[in-house]
């Protein structure tokens, strides 16, 4: 991979209190690449994705879009977020707006788009989710499927130079995941590059051009999902995944 | 097969025992009502104190004459209802606001904030209505040489009391919005900020449009509070409104009719407003 990565995180760490959970994150996600980072709940996937999103604050080291120093406190924050697009896992849609309306209020209020060209923009690219015909209901009415989808079209709405996906699937019903998964396919073959934190190892596998596994803190190993998910170095992501397969999930 | 041919019988048969006990139920609902109600009302109209009651309280051609004054008077009520509500809505949100403000620069502000709400809500709404009322106009009163720094304080009566039951409802509003705006989920706020809103804009179009709707029905009633609480106005003087036109007309004739004519009309206020808030509250649960 040649060039200024889209994302670069260079020694990154983060303690809640006194509790480290990033201790020294290094990972460069190149355009259009897919990075996947997997590791035990509570091992710090959120934290590191929110940082990236600048939802919360870093202790130390430095975050770059596109070259750009996005951690140093005289950035502004607001800007960065508008260039990332960020899908959580309890999906956060805004319950009192309809579907096409949460993916507009963004479009119209931070890209300053009119409210047609928003609600074009919006219908288009709903439809591409599999959503068309949805649009004025609301999101209480929709499956977790497709509220799942609904957000990743609110993220991507506007283009972003990069989507950050936390757990897209873990709160949905095993029949409900394979249509988000699919979204995101759509995604990876259209050449958006993400920052992935799943529990997905089967998905991981397919869409992502590296996978890292987290462990307290660090990312103790960081390589090509053949290697890592099958072929592991570490002891630690050894010990992982055997505990996922005893408990069939991969 | 057995199975099969007994479904239906079994169907029938709990629908009949459901019938049953559906009008087993309803006749003593309608029995206790009926005696209940039927021994209050015997109990009243049997008193000895019961003709005389009737006589100063109940005068039919005393509430026909005097309804029309009542009515026209209580239109004043209405009127300063409105504004006052339309006043401690903002006002209360903006306390509300101040507060859960977390930007060091406003630290002044919310300790404002905070004194604000812990003073007026320990203060009987009456007793500010009496302290603001009677208080502002002394402020304002000019000295020996006609002349006075604070003549610019409001004297009517009525906008007095109006800002007295702004100032002490605010204080009870803002409290309400500040338990609305913590009933967000903080994963709104965040997904506000991550579709690129600024702060402000993710308070403006998220949070205070959920904050607002999770506390509707606390709103509706402290409003339902509210209407009631205008007729205090009477007290410092404000002429024309409803409760104190009855009770000049109750203290000239010797007959309380007319005050019976303000409650009616009060009801007929705050009882459609609390229907409608158990409407609300029922819809919300689902
Ligand atoms: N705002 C916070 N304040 C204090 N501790 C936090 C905060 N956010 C996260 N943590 C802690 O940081 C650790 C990492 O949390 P995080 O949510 O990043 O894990 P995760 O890998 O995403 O887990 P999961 O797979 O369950 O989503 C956890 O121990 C969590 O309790
Ligand atoms: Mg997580």
């Amino acid at each position: 991979m040649s060039g200024t990565p889209v994302i670069a995180i260079e020694g990154v760490t983060k303690a809640f209190g006194d509790r480290g959970v990033l201790r020294g994150i290094d990972l460069e996600i190149a355009e259009h690449e897919a990075v996947a980072v997997i590791g035990a709940s509570g091992s710090g996937k959120s934290t590191l994705l929110r940082c990236v999103d600048l939802l919360i604050e870093i202790d130390d080291g430095d975050i770059l879009l596109d070259g750009e120093v996005i951690t140093d406190p005289a950035a502004d924050p607001v800007a960065v977020r508008r260039r990332l697009g960020f899908v959580f896992q309890a999906y956060n849609l805004f319950p009192h707006l309809n579907v096409i309306d949460n993916v507009t209020l963004g479009i119209t209020r931070a890209h300053g788009l009119g409210r047609e060209d928003a609600r074009e923009a919006a219908r288009a690219t709903l439809a591409r989710f599999g959503l068309e015909g949805r649009e004025e209901e609301s999101p209480s009415n929709l499956s977790g499927g497709q509220q799942q989808r609904v957000a990743i079209a609110r993220a991507f709405a506007t283009r972003p130079r990069a989507m950050l996906l936390d757990e897209v699937t873990s709160a949905l019903d095993p029949e409900l995941v394979g249509e988000v998964l699919r979204a995101v396919r759509d995604l990876k073959q259209e050449g958006v590059t993400m920052l992935i934190a799943t529990h997905e190892m089967g998905f991981a596998r397919e869409v992502a051009d590296k996978v890292g596994f987290l462990h307290e803190g660090r990312l103790v190993e960081v390589g090509p999902p053949e290697q890592v998910l099958e072929d592991p170095r570490d002891p630690e992501t050894q010990r992982f995944l055997r505990r996922l397969l005893e408990a069939g999930r991969a | 097969m057995e199975a099969e041919a007994a479904r239906p019988d079994r169907r029938a048969e709990r629908a009949a025992a459901r019938r049953r006990r559906d009008r087993r139920g309803f006749a003593i609902a309608a029995a206790s009502t009926v005696l209940v109600i039927g021994g209050l009302t015997a109990l009243i109209l049997t008193s000895s104190g019961w003709p005389a009651v009737r006589e100063t309280f109940f005068n039919a051609t005393v509430f026909k004459e005097s309804f029309p004054d009542v009515a026209k008077a209580f239109w004043l009520d209405i009127r300063v209802f409105l504004i006052v509500e339309v006043a401690v809505l903002a006002l209360g949100l903006l306390v509300a606001l101040i507060r859960t403000s977390r930007a060091a620069a406003m630290f002044p502000l919310r300790l404002l904030a905070i004194l604000y709400a812990d003073i007026f809500r320990g203060i009987p709404t009456i007793l500010l209505v009496y302290l603001i009322g009677f208080g502002i106009p002394a402020l304002a009163n000019s000295d020996a040489e006609g002349s006075s720094t604070l003549s610019w304080l409001p004297t009517e009566p009525v906008v007095l009391g109006a800002i007295a039951l702004t100032l002490s409802y605010g204080a009870y509003v803002s409290e309400v919005y500040r338990a609305g705006l913590r009933s967000v989920h903080p994963g709104q706020r965040d997904a506000a900020l991550a579709i690129g809103l600024t702060e402000r804009q993710a308070m403006r179009h998220v949070v205070i449009p959920q904050a607002v709707r999770n506390v509707g029905p606390p709103l509706l009633n402290d409003f339902i509070s509210l209407q009631k609480d205008v007729a205090l106005i009477a007290i410092i003087g404000v002429t024309g409104e409803a409760f104190q036109v009855a009770q000049i007309m109750a203290s000239t004739d010797f007959n309380y009719t007319p005050l019976l004519c303000a409650a009616v009309l009060y009801m007929a206020v705050t009882i459609p407003l609390a229907r409608m808030l158990d409407r609300w509250d029922r819809g919300r649960v689902r």
